[in-house]
């Protein structure tokens, strides 16, 4: 081979087949398949240091030129031309070639605009004045990320574990949920904060924590906060008067 | 005539001035782009009428030449530096701003122009497993997770959020740079499973927004 390639270099078979042809100007529509099969495999072979899931793809690649290949070595029945009129072999590669071209340079493109930080920047404040919630302010469902980002700052705030001792009286998820339900009876939210204590066990934030995934999920109550960076409050999903505490299993919930 | 026209001129002038100073402030202070209906909530205006003022200040801004520009992204309005000052400001900042990857950029151009879509669509058209830039993507919640396609194997689908908006300085997906179509072979590739409708998408989105 007269050019080396460094298949880390390339993204994925499809991205290396592509280069193939380009480099030896081939038309993309009319794929010498013997020559760019035999490039392919040259590349594949110089590959050592290669971790296998990737070579696996490039591997189904080489089969499918191969396949194509015998397709084109075969002769065709005159007669069958009723069948699809996808008669050249090659058409499916060329399609998902040109498909793939498409989006490469799309994200060319989208990494060619003014980009946040990058190249344009806005103010930022970190300052907490400014997220405080005010009435009316708008809400937005909270994401699993925010949330996770959330539950893990509370547990870094938990008090150091004590050691050898044993818990005996367990709180439970379902005392969680009332004791919850009872803290929002006559609000309309409380924020996500209120519900622990200011150095609360690490036990406790983990079941307090379960307790509201668990109203999220008997939509009895919605998470929310006024925008990414936030503090999360809980909404109580049904009118107020219809929450009340009630009677709930532990192994209803699966927790046990 | 022409006296009593120039007056009239000049008072409705003042007082869109009053509000005009208002919008600019409330935009220069908000930390996400300012929507225009929440502008119009605060100052009690109709929305139209807050529109056709921001547009008035942003063309001043353009025109001033200043480095400073209000741009509309993300279905908001926001200041932000005009993209010739990048260098100083980075120094300013210090961050090192997010670098995108071949992949990264591939996948998430493949997500963008097609969403709804699911993992494994994105994996055919790219020819590679896309789990780790997926995480990735999802970690700079550049996407998100729309929900759960109706077929077997209930697999998620995603979409991009509203802070890919944000990041790339686009209102809205129409902004998105048209496809560069190939040809016409480009075109017919058949669609890599069942088309999920958007009544279905906005349903999964609903339940979404309750977690």
């Amino acid at each position: 081979m007269a050019y080396e390639i460094n298949i880390e270099n390339f993204q994925g078979p499809l991205d290396l087949l592509l280069h193939l042809i380009k480099k030896n100007e081939m038309d993309i529509y009319d794929i010498q398949v013997a020559d760019i099969t035999e490039q392919y495999l040259a590349v594949i072979d110089s590959m050592k240091s290669l971790n296998l899931d990737v070579a696996g793809e490039f591997l189904l690649m080489a089969a499918t030129l191969l396949h194509i290949k015998s397709k084109l070595l075969l002769p065709q029945h005159e007669d069958d031309e009723s069948e699809d009129d996808e008669l050249d072999p090659r058409a499916e590669l060329v399609r998902r070639l040109l498909e793939y071209q498409k989006y490469k340079d799309a994200g060319e493109t989208l990494s060619e605009m003014s980009l946040l930080n990058r190249d344009v920047f806005a103010r930022k404040f970190q300052s907490q004045e400014l997220v405080v919630g005010h009435e009316g302010d708008e809400m937005v469902a909270v994401g699993i990320f925010e949330l996770v980002d959330a539950f893990q700052r509370l547990l870094k705030e938990t008090s150091d574990p004590y050691i050898h001792e044993i818990n005996i009286e367990r709180l439970t998820v379902s005392d969680r949920i009332n004791s919850i339900l009872t803290l929002l009876s006559g609000k309309e939210n409380i924020g996500f904060l209120e519900l622990f204590e200011e150095k609360p066990e690490r036990s406790i934030v983990v079941v307090t924590f379960l307790a509201m995934l668990e109203l999220v999920r008997l939509r009895l109550v919605r998470l929310m906060q006024n925008n990414r960076c936030g503090g999360i409050w809980l909404y109580p999903a049904v009118a107020n008067d219809e929450i009340s505490p009630f009677e709930l299993g532990e192994d209803s919930l699966g927790y046990v | 005539m022409m006296k009593y026209h120039h007056l009239n001129w000049g008072k409705i002038h003042l007082a869109t001035s009053d509000v005009r100073k208002k919008i600019e402030a409330l935009v220069f202070v908000s930390e996400v782009p300012l929507k225009t209906d929440r502008i119009a909530e605060i100052l009690e205006m109709k929305k139209g009428d807050v529109r056709k003022v921001l547009l008035e200040v942003q063309d001043e801004y353009t025109a001033a030449d200043r480095g400073i520009l209000l741009e509309e992204v993300a279905e908001g309005f926001q200041f932000r530096t005009r993209p010739e000052c990048s260098e100083a400001i980075q120094q300013l900042v210090k961050s090192r701003p997010f670098r995108f990857s071949r992949p990264a950029l591939e996948t998430l151009a493949i997500i963008a122009y097609r969403q709804p879509v699911t993992r494994a669509e994105v994996e055919y058209l790219r020819g590679v497993d896309s789990g780790g830039v997926f995480k990735t993507l999802l970690e700079k919640q550049l996407i998100r997770i729309l929900g759960k396609k109706d077929v077997p194997g209930r697999p998620l689908i995603y979409g991009t959020s509203r802070e890919f908006l944000e990041f790339f300085g686009m209102r809205d997906l129409s902004a998105l740079p048209t496809l560069k179509e190939f040809s016409d072979l480009a075109s017919d590739i058949p669609e890599i499973g069942a088309e999920v409708s958007v009544a279905e998408t906005l349903k999964v989105e609903e339940q979404n927004e309750e977690i």
